[in-house]
C-alpha cells in the first residue's frame, strides 16, 4: 500500500516535470541555441587568437594586449564618460518629467509620453541621420540658430572637433533613451499609495518633504530598474557612433562597442573583439550590482 | 483628480510650459525629416535654412524607390513579424509553465532567464555570426530572427503575466477533465491575450530597430532591411540629406504608425516588465 502510494506520487511527479519541459522545450531550445551557446563561445574564443587563418590557444594573452592598448584605454574612459553622464541625466530629467505629466489628465498625459517614446520608436538610425545633418558645419541648422542668435561667431564642426564630438553624441543618446524611464515613472507614480500622501499633507508636510519621505521610497525599485537599463544601455553605445563620427576625430568619440566592432568586423580579430566583450559585460555586471547595492541600502 | 487641480501651482505651470517646450524639441527632428524629404537640392543646402518647404518636391522619394527601398521595406517587416510571432509562441509557453507549473529546475531556469536579461546583448553578436555562417543561414532573415526570439525578455514578461491567471479557473478546468492542451487554448490563452499583444507590440518595435543586429547579420543589397538601407544610402551619398530624409522617413512612419496604433498595449509591455523585475 505504501510503496504504490509513493510509486504514485513519483508517477504523478514524473508527468510534471514533463509536461512542465514540454512547455519549456521550445523557449529553452531558442535560449540555449542563441544565448547561452554564444556567450560561452565568447568567453573560450577570447583565449584564442581567432581571426581569419588562425584559431590557437593563446591564454590570457588577449586581456594582457588590452591593458597596454591605448585605443582600449581611450574607448573605456569615453564609454565611463557617457554612462556617468547620461545615467543621472536621464533618471533625474525622467523623474522630474513624470512628476509633471503623471497629475494631467488621461490626454494629456498620453501625449507627452508618446512624445518622448517618439525618438526611440523612430529608430536609431531615422533620428541619428537627421540630427547628422542638423549637426552639419555648412548646411546644419544648428550652426545657423546659434549664429543667428549671436551665441557663436562662426560655424562649428560639432562631430568633426574633438572637443564637442562626444557631447553631441551624448545629447542624441539622451533624447533616444528617456522614453522608456518617463513612462515607467509615471505609472509608478501614479500608483503611490494616495491615502500617505494625503496624510502627511494633513500633518502639514511640506510637497518636498512627501516626495522624500513618501513617494521616493515606494518609487525605489523602479528607479532602480531604469538605473540599470539605462546602465546597459548607455555602455551599449553603438549606432549613434558608427553612424556618425566612426569612433573619430582621433578616437574621441571611440567606444568599447564600437571598438569591439572595429577590431572584429574591420580588422577580424574575432578572439580579440570576444576579449573585449567579455570585460564589458563583467563591468555592465559590476555597475548593475552597485547600483542594487547602492539602492538597497537606502532603503534601509 | 480634484485635489491635483486645487494644488496647482506658479511652479506646475512653469513646469508645464517647459514641458511643452521640450516636447516642441522631441517633436522638431521628425518634423525636419518630413520636411527635409520633400525639399529640392537647393533648400536642403541652403545656409539660411527653409523652415517650411513652400515648393515641395517628390524627386527625392523618385530617387529612393530607383533603388530597391521597397524590398528593404519589406524585409523589415517579414523579419519582425517573424520575430513576432515566434516569441509570442515560445515565450506564452514558457512564461505559463514557469509560473503556474511546477517542475524541476523550474527555479534554476527562471534565474538563468532572469540573469541573461542583465547581459549586453551586443556581446554575443560575434560568436553569433559566426553560429549563423555555420548554419548557413548568415545573409538572410532568418539570422536576425532566431537571436530575436531566443532573447529572454518574452519569456521573463509572459511569466509575470501568467501569474494574475486565477488559480481556480486552472483548477475548474482540471476539475472538468480538461487535459493539459486544451486548458492551455481554451482557458490560459484567452486570459493572457492582452499580455500577449503587449508583447507582440514590443517586439515589433524592438526588432524594428535592431540595428546592430541587422547590420552584423545581414549584407547583400537585395536582403538589407530599411535601417540598414538608410545607413547604406549616408555613407554613399553623405552629403545628399534630401534623399538620407526620405529613407528616414519611409522607415519612420510605419513604426510610428505600429506605435501609435498599439500605443495601450506598449504601455503595458514596458511597465509590466518593471513593475516585478
Amino acid at each position: 500500500m505504501q510503496t504504490s502510494h509513493r510509486l504514485a506520487l513519483r508517477r504523478r511527479a514524473r508527468r510534471e516535470n514533463l509536461i512542465g519541459y514540454a512547455y519549456m522545450a521550445p523557449a529553452l531550445l531558442f535560449f540555449l541555441g542563441f544565448v547561452v551557446f554564444p556567450m560561452g563561445m565568447a568567453i573560450v574564443t577570447s583565449l584564442t587568437d581567432y581571426s581569419m587563418d588562425s584559431f590557437n590557444f593563446i591564454g590570457l594573452a588577449n586581456y594582457a594586449r588590452m591593458l597596454g592598448d591605448r585605443v582600449f584605454g581611450k574607448a573605456m574612459a569615453n564609454t565611463v564618460l557617457i554612462v556617468a553622464v547620461s545615467v543621472p541625466t536621464v533618471t533625474l530629467f525622467s523623474l522630474w518629467a513624470a512628476s509633471v505629466v503623471y497629475r494631467m489628465g488621461q490626454r494629456a498625459s498620453s501625449f507627452f509620453r508618446i512624445v518622448f517614446y517618439m525618438p526611440v520608436v523612430t529608430g536609431t538610425v531615422a533620428v541619428t541621420v537627421v540630427w547628422k545633418w542638423m549637426f552639419s558645419r555648412y548646411n546644419g541648422l544648428l550652426n545657423y540658430v546659434l549664429r543667428a542668435l549671436g551665441i557663436i561667431g562662426s560655424n562649428i564642426s560639432w562631430l568633426g572637433d574633438e572637443a564637442t564630438a562626444i557631447w553631441c553624441i551624448i545629447l542624441i543618446l539622451f533624447t533616444t533613451s528617456i522614453g522608456q524611464p518617463i513612462v515607467l515613472y509615471i505609472s509608478a507614480l501614479a500608483n503611490v499609495d494616495a491615502s500617505l500622501v494625503e496624510a502627511a499633507q494633513v500633518d502639514g508636510a511640506s510637497n518636498f518633504k512627501v516626495f522624500w519621505k513618501i513617494k521616493w521610497p515606494q518609487i525605489m525599485n523602479t528607479t532602480l530598474y531604469i538605473l540599470v537599463i539605462t546602465t546597459i544601455n548607455s555602455f551599449q553605445i553603438f549606432a549613434l557612433i558608427q553612424l556618425l563620427t566612426s569612433g573619430g576625430p582621433n578616437n574621441a568619440t571611440n567606444t568599447i562597442m564600437y571598438n569591439i566592432y572595429y577590431h572584429a568586423f574591420k580588422l577580424n580579430e574575432y578572439g580579440y573583439g570576444n576579449a573585449m566583450g567579455v570585460v564589458l559585460a563583467l563591468v555592465i555586471g559590476l555597475f548593475s550590482a552597485a547600483q542594487f547595492r547602492l539602492a538597497r541600502a537606502e532603503q534601509h | 483628480m480634484q485635489t491635483a487641480v486645487q494644488r496647482t501651482s506658479p511652479y506646475h505651470v512653469l513646469a508645464i510650459l517647459l514641458l511643452v517646450a521640450l516636447s516642441l524639441l522631441f517633436l522638431f527632428p521628425m518634423y525636419w525629416i518630413l520636411t527635409g524629404s520633400v525639399k529640392d537640392i537647393q533648400a536642403v543646402n541652403a545656409a539660411r535654412p527653409v523652415w517650411f518647404p513652400l515648393a515641395p518636391t517628390l524627386d527625392n522619394y523618385q530617387r529612393l524607390f530607383a533603388r530597391p527601398a521597397m524590398q528593404w521595406l519589406w524585409n523589415t517587416v517579414f523579419i519582425c513579424l517573424m520575430a513576432m510571432l515566434l516569441t509570442c509562441a515560445v515565450a506564452s509557453l514558457a512564461g505559463y509553465a514557469l509560473a503556474r507549473k511546477n517542475f524541476r529546475g523550474r527555479a534554476f531556469l527562471f534565474a538563468m532567464f532572469i540573469s541573461a536579461l542583465a547581459l549586453p546583448k551586443q556581446v554575443i553578436l560575434i560568436p553569433l555570426l559566426k553560429e549563423m555562417s555555420f548554419l548557413r543561414l548568415h545573409d538572410t532573415p532568418w539570422a536576425v530572427i532566431l537571436p530575436t526570439v531566443g532573447w529572454p525578455f518574452g519569456v521573463f514578461l509572459m511569466k509575470q503575466f501568467s501569474e494574475n491567471i486565477p488559480g481556480s479557473i486552472l483548477e475548474a478546468a482540471r476539475i472538468d477533465g480538461a487535459g493539459e492542451v486544451m486548458t492551455f487554448t481554451r482557458v490560459v490563452l484567452p486570459i493572457i491575450k492582452p499580455d500577449i499583444g503587449a508583447l507582440a507590440i514590443f517586439t515589433f518595435i524592438t526588432a524594428w530597430n535592431d540595428y546592430f543586429m541587422q547590420l552584423i547579420m545581414l549584407n547583400s543589397q537585395a536582403k538589407l532591411t530599411i535601417s540598414l538601407g538608410i545607413a547604406k544610402l549616408q555613407t554613399e551619398m553623405s552629403n545628399d540629406f534630401g534623399l538620407i530624409m526620405a529613407g528616414a522617413a519611409l522607415s519612420a512612419i510605419p513604426i510610428t504608425a505600429v506605435f501609435l496604433l498599439f500605443q495601450q498595449f506598449f504601455t503595458r509591455g514596458i511597465t509590466m516588465g518593471a513593475v516585478k523585475g
